[in-house]
């Protein structure tokens, strides 16, 4: 049983290596496809025209414009293995530094978020299984259907519009108060910016599982054990308690933990709507301004973070459902 | 008296499904009609709050919003019919080659699936523009080529189910060649699943096609997508014009929730056991 789990574990590792690689590799060909040229795109045309040859040769240089694909690509991957994540080019820092300090700023929103909509909707989920059909059900319903049909950003112009400039109770973006000191920013001053951006994400993010968990809710209240139960009685909180929470908890939490891309996706819009300082709109100015070693990095490690989700679901479902463990011994 | 009211639910659920049809289509054709409409600017009428010839008021140029939305909209409709389209043919293909052509070329496609659902969705489609050039073209291909895997994964399972069956494999011993038994007995299978994974995919291809115009990859403002207007709409937020973002912005909300309803009809439709509901 324990050889079995050691070399499950170990057949797993080495696919989320192989999919690192790869994440890595397309990421470079599609950058390195790009036929944006990185000099007019930072440095402007005009400023291009009045430079001398040898300074715009080592404006080239620095972007790594006449290095051939392949040779970047191996110093690139030799470096990142030995973990050096290479210089930002738009920064002017090391990638692992810049990258530090936007990662720990969305970390906080999107761990907050993800927590957030993971209970809303497994909460919304229940109710709405338990009373299918009923009223209950089908506003939950419909509040998904109209969530899910909502674009993030606009949902974030939104409440940004309601409580940013209408009730002036929150601030309208940035994740520190203008004009203040870095020594002199509290927690709750963080805490108070990210708010709106936290609330957008997990608005969005509540549907999903909400509408899974009702599914799963509906097949529990069928069940002969169900029926059973409330023939001896049982109902309301009592049969949910006794019967449906945990069968309908260990689902609901591996599907929220293969959901970790869309938190990802979304947090890039939110960052942008209240110019938020983190990962995602590091990665839109990466792209926007073509620096190639920090929108590297950035792929990698978000493809890390849903790998990472995908694993732990995986193993989760291994845990919750003997029968998928078997079907996995046999094969 | 029972019997007449279960036939009225399908013919609701028809009735549903053709009013959204009819409306996306109106849509389309006004927006292609207004493009003049939605270009023209004048100073004399700018900053407008919704009345009654600009029903959604006019922006800092003076330019009718409520033209620049249907212009938008239809542009984002023709692009996410297209985006869907595409995915669904990609999936049908790679789910058919999945589940027939053996084990290696199974493994290969599966471990493609897993590789795109790796990079979260918006990164994958940034990437994808960057590399055409941040142009329309960038757009289309990105949102149209990134769509396939999650349906490709539902017809795999789907194929290696039927692969199953009974009649499947009595057909396998009676020699039938694998593009006979694809073409007869599979495929006319997939068919539901087809057509309503293509219509949910719409929703996602126009939500980020939105997004990414959104962002500033694509779309410069002479084509108003519906991104770029309400991107546009974000640096005017702050001095109060409210309507600029609001109604573009439902507008689109409208129309994806119109093809999910489309979509779910059609799964109701087409699903044998909800014909006697």
């Amino acid at each position: 049983m324990k050889k079995k789990w050691i070399s499950f574990l170990c057949k797993n590792f080495i696919r989320l290596f192989l999919l690192t690689v790869a994440v890595s590799v397309v990421t470079f060909l599609l950058m390195n496809a790009s036929p944006i040229d990185p000099l007019q795109q930072n440095v402007g045309q005009a400023a291009l025209g009045t430079m001398s040859q040898e300074q715009v040769a080592k404006l080239e240089e620095y972007w790594g414009v006449n290095t051939p694909p392949l040779e970047r690509y191996l110093a690139w991957a030799g470096d990142f293995i030995r973990g050096d994540m290479g210089t930002s080019l738009l920064y002017r820092q090391p990638v692992a530094q810049v990258i530090g300090v936007k990662l720990l700023n969305s970390l906080f929103l999107m761990i907050a978020a993800w927590v957030i909509s993971g209970i809303l909707g497994f909460l919304l989920g229940v109710l709405a299984g338990m009373n299918r059909g009923r009223l209950a059900d089908k506003v939950i319903r419909g509040y998904c259907l109209v969530i899910s049909s909502t674009p993030t950003f606009w949902l974030a112009l939104l409440l940004l519009m309601i409580f940013g400039v209408w009730l002036r109770v929150l601030p309208i973006g940035l994740s520190v108060p203008i004009g203040v000191e870095a020594s002199g920013v509290t927690f709750l001053d963080r805490v108070q910016h990210a708010i709106l951006p936290a609330l957008t994400l997990s608005i969005t993010g509540v549907s999903n599982i909400a509408l899974h968990t009702r599914e799963k809710m509906i097949d529990i209240c069928e069940s002969d054990y169900v029926l059973f139960a409330r023939a001896r009685g049982e109902k309301g909180w009592q049969l949910f308690k006794n019967h449906g929470f945990r069968n309908v908890l260990l689902p609901a939490i591996t599907l929220h933990f293969g959901s970790i891309s869309e938190i990802f996706g979304g947090s890039v819009l939110v960052e942008q709507v209240f110019s938020y300082p983190g990962l995602g709109q590091a990665a839109v100015e990466a792209g926007l301004g073509s620096d190639f070693p920090l929108l590297m990095a950035i792929t990698i490690i978000s493809a890390l973070f849903v790998f990472g989700g995908n694993f732990i679901a995986n193993l989760l479902y291994g845990i919750v459902d003997p029968r998928i463990r078997r079907g996995e011994e046999r094969l | 008296m029972k019997r007449k009211t279960k036939s009225n639910r399908r013919t609701r659920v028809l009735l549903g499904l053709t009013l959204s049809l009819v409306f996306l289509a109106a849509v389309c054709i006004a927006g292609c009609l207004c493009t003049e409409a939605a270009r023209t600017a004048d100073f004399g009428r700018k900053n407008l709050s919704p009345c009654f010839p600009y029903l959604f008021g006019t922006d800092w140029m003076g330019r009718d919003m409520f033209a620049r939305t249907l212009k938008g909209m239809s542009i984002s409709i023709l692009l996410g019919v297209l985006a869907s389209v595409i995915s669904a043919l990609i999936s049908l293909l790679l789910g058919i080659a999945s589940a027939t052509l053996g084990k290696r070329a199974d493994q290969l496609i599966t471990w493609v699936i897993d590789l795109i659902m790796g990079i979260p969705h918006m990164l994958l489609l940034l990437l994808v523009s960057v590399a055409l050039g941040k142009g329309l073209k960038g757009i289309v291909i990105g949102v149209a080529l990134t769509h396939w895997p999650s349906l490709a994964r539902l017809i795999r399972a789907e194929v290696m189910q039927l692969r199953e069956s009974p009649y499947i494999k009595v057909a396998q011993k009676l020699g039938k060649g694998r593009w006979y038994l694809v073409k007869t007995h599979i495929l006319p299978h997939l068919v539901p699943q087809f057509l309503v994974g293509m219509i949910l995919i719409f929703p996602h291809a126009i939500l980020h096609e939105s997004s990414i115009t959104f962002l500033g990859f694509g779309l410069s403002s002479e084509q108003p997508a519906i991104g770029v207007i309400l991107s546009e709409a974000m640096k005017h937020l702050v001095t109060g014009k409210w309507w600029l973002a609001l109604f573009p912005g439902l507008m689109l909300v409208g129309t994806v929730v119109l093809f999910y309803v489309a979509g779910e009809s059609l799964r109701k439709l087409l699903d044998p056991g909800s014909v006697h509901e």
